[in-house]
C-alpha cells in the first residue's frame, strides 16, 4: 500500500544555523519523486527527516492523513536504500533480504517465498547464498533495493544511490530502479544531485537550493520552462544573455545589445508592472540558437568547436564579448573554422525571458 | 524528536552504569589518596607536611629524579632502536618474517620483572655469562645492577611496542610518496630524515607516551635489579609495605606526585601530537622486497640478533625451570623437580590466576563493548567524560591504583580488600582500555547506515545492536581482548599490593619465589607463564586468521 506524503511547513534546524525553512511539499501515491539540488543544499536532510533518522524543529510531515513527526523510524513502514549501500556484512543476501520480514512476524516459509519473489524482481536469484563482499557494486545495489522493497514499504527512500557505481553501470541501475519502482508502485522520494539522472527516472521534480524548492515539476516543464536563472543553469545547460523587453501594441519585442531583435509573443508581465522597457535575462540553451544564412541577427565569431558525433558544440564570442555556447546537429559540410563569422538567431517559443533578478520567468508555456 | 528520545533511554542508562562504575573504582580511589596525601595521618589536620618531607629530603627527590632518568631514557632508546627494525622489517624481505614479528611481540609479553631476574642469572655477580667471561679471559663484566640493568631489561622490554606501533604506520605510507620523494633528489638517508620520519612523527609520539608510561610505572625490575638505585614506584612500595615506618600518607602524596606528573606528560604529548596529526592510508603499501648480497645479510642479521637478544630471557629461564636444584642453587643435570615443587605448594596459584583473569576478561569484553559503542556512537558530555575516566589507566601506575584501592575499600561499607572481588576490579580498570580501544577503532569504521538500515527495517534499537552492530565489531574485540588476557596474567603491579593468600597469581608468586631465591621454582612457573601466553596468541592467530596482533 503506498501513500501521500504531505510535507507542510518544515522547519530544520542544526543549532542556529537554520537548513531547511519552512518547506511545503506533497508527493503523490505511487510518485517517483526525486529531491535534486547542488550538494549540500539539504537534500539528504530532508529525506531523512521524512525517514526519521533527523530530528523535526518545525511543521508536520504526514503520511496519508497520519502525523508521523513522532512516529519511529522502524514504525513508519518505510523502505530505505543508502549511498553506501550499507549491506550487513556478516549476512548472506538472502539473510540482509529477510532481516525486515523477520521483524515482521512471518513464517519461515512467507519469508523464503517473499525473498524468492523479490531476488527474481531484481534479478539476483543466482547470488541468493552470497556473502556481499563476493558482489559486485551494481549487485550489492541490487540487493539493497531488494531489502527495502521486499517489506512492501509504503514509502521508498534513496540517497543517491547510484554515486557509487561507474557511469555505465549507473545508467543501467537507474533503468533497473525505475523499471523495479513501477512494477511495485511504492511512492518513492528519491535524492540525487545528477541533473540527467534525476530526468531519466522520475515523474516530478523538486530542484532545491539551500533548503528552498526552486521549482517542482516534471522533468519537461523543468527543463523547458524553468522558474529561476539558478534552475536554467543546473538544469541542462544555458547561456543567459543581458538583454531589455519592450511593451508593442499586442506582444513584446525582446532586444539582444543594440543588433538584434525579436518579437515575442508569450510573456507575461505581472500586472503591477507598468515600466516600457525592462532590463531582462535571456537564457538560451546551446540548441535554441539558429544560424542564419542571410547575415541577420547577433554577430558572432566562432572561438573553437567540439565534435560530438550527432551534434556539433560551438564556442562564439558575442559583439558584447560574452561568450556562448551553441549546438548544432553535425552536417556533412566542414565543420566552422575557429575566427570564422557567424550570425545566431534564438528559437523565441523556446527561450526563457527572466526579470533582471534572475528570480521570476516571464514566459509563459502554453506555447510549447 | 522522538526517535533520539528514545534512543537515549537504553544507551544513556546504560552509560549512567558504567559512569558510577569508574566514579567508584577509579575516580573514589583516586580522590581518597588526594584526601590522603594532604592530611596528616595522626592529628587529621590538613597539612603539606608529606610534600614538605618529600621535597626537602634527597633521598626522596633522588628516587624522583632516577625515575625520570629511567624513563626518558628507556623511551629514547626503545624509539632509535625499534625504528630502524621496523623500517628494515619493512622493506627487507627477511626469511621467517611473520615467526619473526610473533617472537618479537612475544618477547613483551612477560612481567618485566622476570627479564630483569633471567639477566641477573646471566649477567649478574655470578651469572653464567660474568662468571664465564672472568674464568676464561680474566676479564670482569660492567655491573649489571643499578641504573644500566633497568636501562636494559626495560629497554627491551618496549622496543616491541614501539617497533609494533611504527610497523603500522610503515604499512599506511604510500610507496608513491617515498617515489615522489626519490624523483625529487632525496634519497637514502635524506629521504627517511625528510620524509618518513615526519610521516610516522605522530605513530612514534603515540607508541613514547605508552612506553613512557609503562617505564615510569614499572615497578618489578628496578626492585629486583635496581640495587642503590631507586625509582619512584619501588618508593611507594616501600613507604607503603613495610610494616615498620611505613606511612600511607606519605605514599599517597608520592603517588599524587607522580600522577600529576603523569598527566603533565600525557597532556603535553597530546598537544604536540594534536599538531601534527594527519591520517594517512596506503593504495599501494610500501613492500618488503628481497634483497642482495651484504645489505641482505646485514638486515637479517640485525633482525635475528635483536630478536635472539630479546627472547634470550625468557629461554633462559625456560631451560633454568629444568635444572637440578639443590635448595636455591642450580646443580649439574636436568629435572622435573622445579615444577613438582611448584604444583605441590603453590599449584593454587594457576587456578587463581584463571579464575581472576577469566572473570575479568567476560567483564572487560561486556564493558568495552558498552562503552565503544556509547563513546563513538552516542556522544554527549556523560559518554565523553567516560571516554576520559577510561584514558585514566594509562596515566596511573598500577601500583599507585592498587594503593588507592586498598586505602579506599579497606573499610566498610565497601570493606571488599583482600577480596577476589578488589582483584577483578583493579584488572577490569587497568586492561579495559585496549578492548576499548580495538572495539572504538573497527566501530570507527562501521557506517552509520547500516544501523539506520537495520533500524528501517524495524529491528528495535536492541535487535540492531545484537544482530548487527555486534557481530561486526566482534573481531575488533577479540584482538583487543587477547591483549588484555595476557596483560592480565602477567600482571604484577597492583596483584602485588591487592593480593592475599586466596588470591596470589601466578605472576605475583614467581616475583615472590625469587625475592626468596627459589629460582627453580620461579623458572618453572614462569615457563607455564610463558606457555599459557604463548598458547592464547597461537589459538587467537588461528581463530581470527590475522597474522599479527595489533596494539
Ligand atoms: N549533523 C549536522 N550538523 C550540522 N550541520 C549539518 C549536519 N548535517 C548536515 N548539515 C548541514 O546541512 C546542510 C545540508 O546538508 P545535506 O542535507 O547533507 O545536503 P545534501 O544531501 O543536499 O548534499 C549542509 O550545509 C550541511 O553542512
Ligand atoms: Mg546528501
Amino acid at each position: 500500500m503506498s501513500v501521500t506524503i504531505t510535507i507542510k511547513d518544515l522547519v530544520k534546524k542544526y543549532g542556529d544555523t537554520t537548513v531547511i525553512p519552512e518547506l511545503s511539499l506533497e508527493i503523490k501515491k505511487g510518485e517517483f519523486f526525486t529531491l535534486l539540488g547542488p550538494s549540500g543544499c539539504g537534500k539528504t536532510t530532508l529525506l531523512r527527516m521524512i525517514a526519521g533518522f533527523n530530528s523535526i524543529e518545525g511543521g508536520t510531515i504526514n503520511f496519508n492523513e497520519r502525523v508521523i513527526n513522532q512516529v519511529e523510524p522502524g514504525k513508519r513502514n518505510i523502505g530505505m536504500v543508502f549511498q553506501s549501500y550499507a549491506i550487513f556484512p556478516h549476512l548472506t543476501v538472502k539473510g540482509n533480504i529477510a532481516f525486515g520480514l523477520e521483524n515482521r512476524k512471518l513464517s519461515k516459509a512467507e519469508i523464503s517465498s517473499k525473498v524468492d519473489e523479490i531476488l527474481k524482481v531484481v534479478q539476483i536469484e543466482q547470488y541468493k547464498d552470497r556473502m556481499p563482499k563476493n558482489l559486485s557494486g551494481g549487485q550489492q545495489q541490487r540487493v539493497a533495493l531488494a531489502r527495502a522493497i521486499v517489506i512492501r514499504p509504503d514509502v521508498l527512500l534513496m540517497d543517491e544511490p547510484l554515486s557509487n557505481l561507474d557511469a555505465k553501470l549507473r545508467v543501467d541501475m537507474r533503468n533497473a530502479i525505475k523499471d523495479i519502482q513501477r512494477e511495485v508502485g511504492i511512492t518513492t522520494v528519491y535524492v540525487t544531485h545528477d541533473q540527467e539522472e534525476a530526468m531519466a527516472v522520475s515523474d516530478r521534480i523538486a530542484v532545491m537550493k539551500s533548503g528552498i524548492i526552486q521549482h517542482l515539476g516534471t522533468p519537461q516543464e523543468i527543463y523547458q520552462r524553468p522558474a529561476n536563472v539558478f534552475v536554467a543553469t543546473f538544469i541542462g545547460r544555458t547561456n543567459i544573455i543581458e538583454g531589455s523587453l519592450t511593451r508593442q501594441a499586442s506582444s513584446y519585442s525582446l532586444h539582444f545589445g543594440s543588433s538584434y531583435s525579436e518579437e515575442i509573443s508569450n510573456i507575461q508581465l505581472p500586472v503591477s508592472n507598468k515600466q516600457a522597457e525592462l532590463n531582462v535575462k535571456i537564457s538560451v540553451r546551446p540548441e535554441e540558437f539558429i544560424i542564419t544564412e542571410d547575415q541577420t541577427g547577433m554577430k558572432a565569431t566562432i572561438v573553437h568547436s567540439v565534435f560530438l558525433g550527432q551534434n556539433t558544440h560551438y564556442f562564439v564570442d558575442l559583439e558584447s564579448g560574452q561568450r556562448v555556447e551553441i549546438t548544432q546537429e553535425s552536417k556533412t559540410a566542414q565543420i566552422l573554422e575557429p575566427g570564422q563569422i557567424i550570425y545566431l538567431k534564438v528559437k523565441t517559443d523556446k527561450i526563457n525571458v527572466y526579470d533582471a533578478t534572475g528570480e521570476l520567468n516571464y514566459t509563459r508555456g502554453d506555447q510549447l | 524528536m522522538k526517535g533520539t528520545r528514545k534512543r537515549f533511554d537504553v544507551w544513556t542508562n546504560i552509560s549512567f552504569l558504567i559512569f558510577a562504575f569508574y566514579i567508584l573504582f577509579l575516580a573514589l580511589p583516586l580522590f581518597t589518596m588526594l584526601f590522603k596525601s594532604f592530611y596528616n595521618g595522626t592529628t587529621g589536620d590538613f597539612s603539606l607536611a608529606y610534600f614538605v618531607k618529600f621535597f626537602s629530603k634527597p633521598y626522596y627527590t633522588n628516587a624522583l629524579f632516577n625515575s625520570i632518568k629511567v624513563t626518558v631514557c628507556v623511551t629514547a632508546l626503545a624509539a632509535i632502536i625499534a625504528t630502524p627494525l621496523a623500517y628494515i622489517m619493512a622493506t627487507v624481505k627477511i626469511k621467517g618474517n611473520s615467526t619473526i614479528r610473533i617472537l618479537i611481540l612475544l618477547s613483551s609479553m612477560s612481567a618485566p620483572f622476570i627479564g630483569a631476574y633471567s639477566w641477573i642469572l646471566l649477567l649478574g655477580r655470578s651469572g653464567v655469562i660474568t662468571k664465564f667471561v672472568s674464568n676464561t679471559f680474566g676479564i670482569t663484566m660492567p655491573d649489571i645492577y643499578g641504573f644500566t640493568g633497568i636501562l636494559v631489561v626495560l629497554t627491551l622490554q618496549m622496543v616491541p611496542l614501539i617497533f609494533m606501533y611504527v610497523s603500522g604506520a610503515l604499512k599506511n605510507v604510500d610507496q608513491s610518496l617515498m617515489e615522489a620523494a626519490e624523483s625529487m633528489g632525496y634519497s637514502g638517508f635524506s629521504k627517511m630524515r625528510k620524509v618518513l620520519l615526519p610521516l610516522i612523527t605522530p605513530t612514534l609520539l603515540a607508541g613514547g607516551l605508552l612506553v613512557f608510561m609503562r617505564a615510569l610505572a614499572d615497578f618489578g625490575t628496578p626492585m629486583l635489579i635496581g640495587e642503590g638505585f631507586k625509582t619512584v614506584p619501588v618508593l611507594i612500595f616501600n613507604e607503603f609495605i613495610s610494616e615498620v615506618g611505613g606511612d600511607d600518607g606519605f605514599a599517597a602524596a608520592i603517588s599524587v606526585i607522580v600522577v600529576l606528573f603523569a598527566t603533565a606528560i600525557f597532556l603535553l604529548q597530546k598537544f604536540v601530537a594534536n599538531r601534527k596529526a594527519f591520517t594517512m592510508s596506503a593504495l599501494h603499501p610500501i613492500e618488503a622486497k628481497k634483497k642482495k648480497g651484504i645489505g641482505n645479510i646485514a638486515a637479517h642479521a640485525v633482525i635475528y640478533l635483536y630478536t635472539l637478544i630479546a627472547l634470550l630471557p625468557q629461554l633462559y629461564v625456560i631451560y633454568t625451570s629444568f635444572l637440578k636444584s639443590n635448595g636455591r642453587i642450580f646443580v649439574d643435570g636436568f629435572s622435573l623437580q622445579s615444577y613438582r615443587d611448584a604444583f605441590n605448594n603453590i599449584g593454587g596459584v594457576i587456578t587463581n590466576t584463571f579464575f581472576l583473569a577469566i572473570v575479568s576478561l567476560v567483564v572487560i569484553i561486556l564493558l568495552a563493548i558498552l562503552i565503544a559503542y556509547v563513546t563513538v556512537r552516542r556522544k554527549n558530555a556523560l559518554t565523553n567524560t567516560l571516554d576520559i575516566f577510561t584514558m585514566f589507566p594509562y596515566i596511573v601506575p598500577g601500583s599507585i591504583l592498587g594503593i588507592a584501592l586498598l586505602i579506599t575499600f579497606n573499610n566498610k561499607p565497601l570493606a571488599i580488600s583482600g577480596t577476589a572481588l578488589i582483584m577483578i576490579i583493579s584488572f577490569v580498570i587497568r586492561r579495559l582500555p585496549y578492548t576499548i580501544r580495538s572495539s572504538a577503532a573497527i566501530l570507527h569504521q562501521i557506517n552509520d547506515g547500516i544501523e539506520e538500515a537495520a533500524i528501517s527495517l524495524g529491528a528495535s534499537q536492541m535487535k540492531t545492536f545484537f544482530k548487527i552492530t555486534l557481530p561486526m565489531m566482534l573481531a575488533g574485540v577479540v584482538s583487543g581482548a587477547i591483549l588484555s588476557w595476557i596483560t592480565i596474567i602477567t600482571e604484577l603491579s597492583t596483584s602485588i599490593i591487592l593480593y592475599t593468600g586466596k588470591t596470589k597469581t601466578v605472576t605475583v608468586a614467581i616475583y615472590t619465589e625469587v625475592i626468596r631465591g627459589n629460582y627453580g621454582v620461579a623458572a618453572a612457573l614462569s615457563t607455564i607463564l610463558t606457555v599459557i601466553t604463548v598458547v592464547s596468541l597461537l589459538v587467537f592467530l588461528r581463530l581470527s586468521g590475522q597474522k599479527e596482533v595489533s596494539l
